[in-house]
């Protein structure tokens, strides 16, 4: 980064250095200030929906919100203090005044409790009650989907599953109806969510910091109940990071993880459909070999089946030679298996003749 | 790939702007008397409807703002209510990230400061302050609370004479009103609402061409009461005084410094927007009005205040602003240089002066620099500029003067402050030079110009005329004991005059700075009633014409019929009238438009309707 491109900011009284065009927020964070915030996903620079966000820069005779306003040479920007902080308050009073807390029993039966960024964020301004009377909500739900549903009732409108769906998915379905102070979220999982451009994967239940839209899954644990485990999805070759969610020995959901290839994201597949199989009763757990003469495959011993293979592919090799054969790996394998495959192809098979599902 | 359609936006491209010219419309026709609290309610309903749903404070602080907002407005809100409602205001001025936010948080806040009374009545007596309500405009806001849909009526029915009867119950210069009344009536007519005010300067005019008001008689006085009041001032206020004291019985003493009677009519606007014999006609009438003694050329020094405060059982001081004021430029003395006062108090005697073949510079932007003008332009001045520190949008002149002046060859060049005169050896002014100017930040309410980096302008000029306001002359009346501040006597809002002379009223511009007419007349009018009240009476006058009954209202739109002028190149010629006044048929369609508020909506009520007599 050459120098030019850099400019010279002081937060909340520290000397900043930031690259021109980084917001506030994110060179707040390099610096290791926290700033408060809502609507903001990830690095990109927010809608600016919440203003929990919001910092004093001196000269400006507004508040400015740190997550979608870039940095400029020589400002001097305050995180805290009281016009800020009764601010951000105010505005979380304000967006509970529109969450639909008695539909919840005020949180108690909501399944993102404890892992609500709404909660979270009140929590930690300070703002313990709603201020202003909560409207009683009862917008029905939209749950055709098998995998995801949407709770208009908590939708806070941030717009972050919007995002996600757009611009980080790039599915382009899940839109806003925009009628101002009524705009809402058209989310896809309605009656006639399978022939809406929905490819259920739940990039939009990922971002949204309430529970109104999630996965069904949540259903079966809270938050605090499971143990993450960090994997590589087995279901393709791009190696999407990701976190099996435990509970008492059991996968029962999935979490992106930021890893180079996937960056938070993940498909249906990786999120919704490789896991549920680990506990399923269909699963082989010995090797079977069929009986020619009742055609019904029966249980054998490891050393019986791998001695039946190694020699029927013996007999095959030797008839026909190595080029009648070849070796053909599952995308879902580890690459150790895949690299064992390959070798036993061309040293006991005689052949090159190697391939794997892995084009997905 | 999808196709992109041309102009696809829904209600995109001024799609709606005809809703939003109807609800602009129903903003300017806001009626007077109207709660602010209700106004500033309504303005935020609208604003938490124009948000586009980002921001949380916008989207769903205007909604809740205006709610408690509402409160405030229903009288339901405590003092801790109001404080609350601050707080969310200032976060949503504070935190909202375009102006449809806050601007509206912010004009709410303004609200609460520019009528802090107001809310403070409706929190802590839970009532509108008192007066607070709805009246007929075009009757509420003249200042003589002129009956106009009574004289409108009556003008539709062909009865002129009775239209001039109408006007005169509240103002005895109906003529010079139909001539050159800024019509603040016409501000918020209702008929605006449907399409356009009424045009009522105009329908006036019509009436006073039709018939001379002096050929229409005054009401019968009241028997004499044997008292006698001193009028000091001759002009609009002085006069209308005159005649409603003169109807009431009492004997009036007219005195005036100059030769001839009617103040700033006669010796301030020109006689092409009011000429002479039109004047005449309103004094004929008002002085034909009961025991009215003039006496001309009679200036009142202190000694002479002080016998007519002791001579007479009141006085009314009515001199009004005559002294031109001057700008302290150097050069200013040349010859050459005069100002506007000057210039149209010797045209008030007749004495024209002579610009043939000169180039003349008005200074100022106020209608006295247009009257200037118009006027040099008429006197054969081979060039007329009007320079003015600001844009032509901020003159305070009407905008149909500035318009017709340019049409009469009137080029102003705006943006440019005066700063000196050039004189050449003979001690003749040879030149304007200004300083160019560009228009800045709103401050107290006006653009402000600043000095541009641009080189000094130099204007030739041998005629330089300094239109940049009046002064009232108070010396002598100070010296025989009434009290002045800032060039503007001092008066209770009953206009009994401050100071030690105890029978002294005092009204129109000398009290008020330099303002209109009507003005004036409305002060006259009031000062009137009060000296009758001071005297001990409580005359009732006699008044002979009455509003005919409404026609259901015409809600068809229609344009409105404005008053034209005579073509440019002829009337730049002379000092004849420049208005050409409606015909027949244009001022019946006009007279048809009216609403009728005094018998429609609240004028109906008790109380809906503003009159002083
Ligand atoms: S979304 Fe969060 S704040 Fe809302 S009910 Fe659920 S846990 Fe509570
Ligand atoms: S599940 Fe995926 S495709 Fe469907 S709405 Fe959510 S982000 Fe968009
Ligand atoms: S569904 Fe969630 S992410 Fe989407 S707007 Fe509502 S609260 Fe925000
Ligand atoms: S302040 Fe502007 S951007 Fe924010 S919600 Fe209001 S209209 Fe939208
Ligand atoms: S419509 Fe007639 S009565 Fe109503 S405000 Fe206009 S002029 Fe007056
Ligand atoms: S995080 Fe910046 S406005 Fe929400």
């Amino acid at each position: 980064m050459s120098n030019e491109n850099l400019v010279h900011v002081t937060i909340d009284g520290c000397e900043v250095c930031a690259p021109a065009g980084e917001t506030i927020l994110h060179a707040a964070l390099r610096a290791n200030i926290q700033i408060p915030r809502l609507c903001a996903l990830g690095n990109d620079a927010g809608v600016g929906m919440c203003r929990v966000c919001v910092v004093e820069v001196k000269g400006q005779d507004a508040l400015v919100t740190a997550c979608n306003t870039p940095v400029a040479e020589g400002m001097e920007i305050s995180t805290h203090g009281e016009r800020v902080e009764a601010s951000r308050r105010m505005s979380l009073s304000l967006i509970l005044a529109e969450h639909g807390l008695n539909s919840t029993n005020y949180c108690f039966s909501c399944r993102k409790n404890g892992d609500c960024q709404l909660q979270a964020v009140c929590n930690a301004l300070g703002v313990t009650e709603p201020a202003y009377p909560i409207p009683a909500q009862d917008k029905p739900h939209r749950d055709s989907n098998p995998f995801l549903e949407f709770d208009p009732n908590l939708c806070i409108r941030c717009q972050r599953c919007v995002v996600a769906c757009n611009e980080r998915a790039c599915n382009h379905t899940l839109h806003t109806a925009k009628r101002g102070a009524r705009l809402t979220i058209e989310a896809p999982f309605g009656p006639d969510w399978d022939t809406t451009g929905c490819e259920s994967c739940g990039c939009c239940a990922a971002a949204c910091p309430t529970g109104a839209l999630i996965e069904k899954r949540r259903a079966t644990y809270r938050s605090w109940e499971v143990e993450p485990t960090l994997t590589t999805c087995p279901h393709c070759g791009v190696g999407c990071q990701l976190e099996l969610l435990v509970k008492d020995n059991r996968v029962v959901d999935t979490r992106a993880y930021h890893g180079a290839s996937n960056k938070g994201l993940l498909c249906v597949k990786g999120r919704s459909a490789s896991f549920d199989f680990v506990r399923s009763g269909d699963r082989l757990t010995t090797p079977l070999i069929k009986n020619h003469d009742t055609g019904e495959f029966e249980p054998a011993s490891w050393d019986d089946a791998l001695d039946l293979v190694a020699r029927r592919f013996t007999e095959l090799r030797e008839e026909y030679g190595g080029e009648a054969l070849a070796a053909f790996a599952c995308s879902r394998s580890t690459d150790e298996d895949i690299y064992m495959l390959e070798k036993m192809a061309r040293t006991a098979f005689h052949t090159n003749n190697v391939d794997n599902c892995a084009r997905v | 790939m999808s196709m992109l359609a041309f102009n696809s936006g829904v209600y995109a491209g001024g799609q709606l702007d005809d809703l939003a010219e109807r609800m602009q419309r129903r903003a300017q026709t806001t009626p007077p008397g109207m709660c602010p609290v209700t106004l500033a309610l309504a303005a935020l309903e609208q604003s938490a409807e124009q948000t586009c749903g980002k921001c949380v404070p916008c989207r769903e602080g205007l909604p809740l703002l205006a709610q408690k907002v509402r409160a405030i407005a229903e009288c339901r809100a405590t003092e801790r209510d109001f404080q609350e409602t601050l707080q969310l205001a200032h976060v949503i001025a504070d935190a909202s990230d375009c102006a449809i936010g806050w601007q509206a948080a912010r004009d709410f806040l303004y609200s609460t400061e520019a009528y802090a009374a107001e809310y403070a009545s409706h929190i802590d007596r839970h009532a509108c302050l008192p007066g607070t309500g709805q009246s007929v405009p075009c009757e509420t806001e003249c200042p003589a609370h002129v009956n106009v849909p009574g004289y409108i009526a009556l003008a539709a029915q062909g009865d002129l004479a009775g239209t001039i009867a109408m006007i005169r119950k509240d103002n005895p210069f109906p003529t010079a009103c139909g001539y050159v009344c800024e019509h603040p009536c016409e501000a918020h007519c209702r008929r605006r609402l449907i399409d356009a005010p009424i045009n009522i300067r105009g329908i006036k005019k019509y009436a006073v061409d039709g018939v001379a008001a002096d050929t229409v008689p005054t009401p019968e006085a009241l028997p004499a009461s044997g008292r006698s009041v001193a009028v000091v001032g001759a002009g609009p206020s002085g006069l209308t005084a005159a005649y409603f004291l003169a109807l009431m019985g009492h004997h009036v003493d007219v005195f005036e410094a100059r030769k001839q009677l009617g103040g700033m009519m006669r010796y301030g606007i020109p006689a092409y927007r009011f000429p002479r014999e039109k004047l005449d006609q309103d004094i004929r009438a008002i002085l034909g009005a009961g025991d009215i003694d003039v006496h001309c050329e009679a200036p009142v020094d202190a000694a002479r205040m002080a016998e007519l405060s002791a001579g007479h059982d009141a006085v009314y001081v009515a001199v009004g602003a005559q002294g031109g004021k001057m700008l302290d430029l150097p050069g200013a003395d040349a010859e050459g240089v005069m100002s506007a006062v000057d210039l149209l108090t010797r045209i008030g005697d007749g004495d024209y002066p002579d610009f043939t073949g000169k180039r003349v510079v008005v200074i100022g932007g106020g209608n006295v620099a247009m009257d200037c003008a118009r006027t040099s332009v008429r006197a054969g001045a081979a060039s007329v500029q009007v320079a003015y520190r600001r844009r032509i949008d901020d003159m305070t002149a009407l905008r149909t003067e500035i318009d017709s002046a340019m049409q009469e060859g009137v080029e102003i060049l705006m943006l440019q402050s005066p700063e000196r005169i050039e004189v050449d050896e003979a001690g003749h002014c040879t030149a304007l030079v200004t300083q160019p100017q560009f228009i800045g930040a709103v401050k107290r309410g006006r653009p402000a110009p600043q000095k541009a980096s641009k080189p000094p302008l130099r204007i030739p000029a041998d005629v330089v005329l300094i239109a940049v306001g009046q002064a009232i002359e108070s010396a002598p009346f100070e010296e025989a004991g009434m009290e002045a501040d800032r060039a503007r006597f001092i008066a209770t809002p009953q206009l009994k005059a401050a100071g030690s002379l105890p029978n002294v009223f005092v009204g129109g511009d000398c009290q008020l700075g330099p303002k209109t007419v009507i003005l004036a007349v409305g002060a006259g009018k009031v000062a009137a009633r009060n000296i009758d009240e001071f005297m001990g009476y409580h005359h009732t006058l006699n008044i002979d014409v009455e509003a005919p009954s409404p026609r259901p209202n015409d809600r068809q739109a229609y344009g409105r019929v404005e008053v034209h002028e005579r073509l440019p190149h002829e009337r730049r010629c002379d000092f004849e009238g420049v208005e050409l006044g409606m015909s027949e048929e244009e001022a019946l369609q006009e007279c048809g438009r009216c609403l009728r508020c005094d018998h429609y909506g609240s004028g109906a009520m008790l109380g809906g309707r503003k009159q002083y007599v």
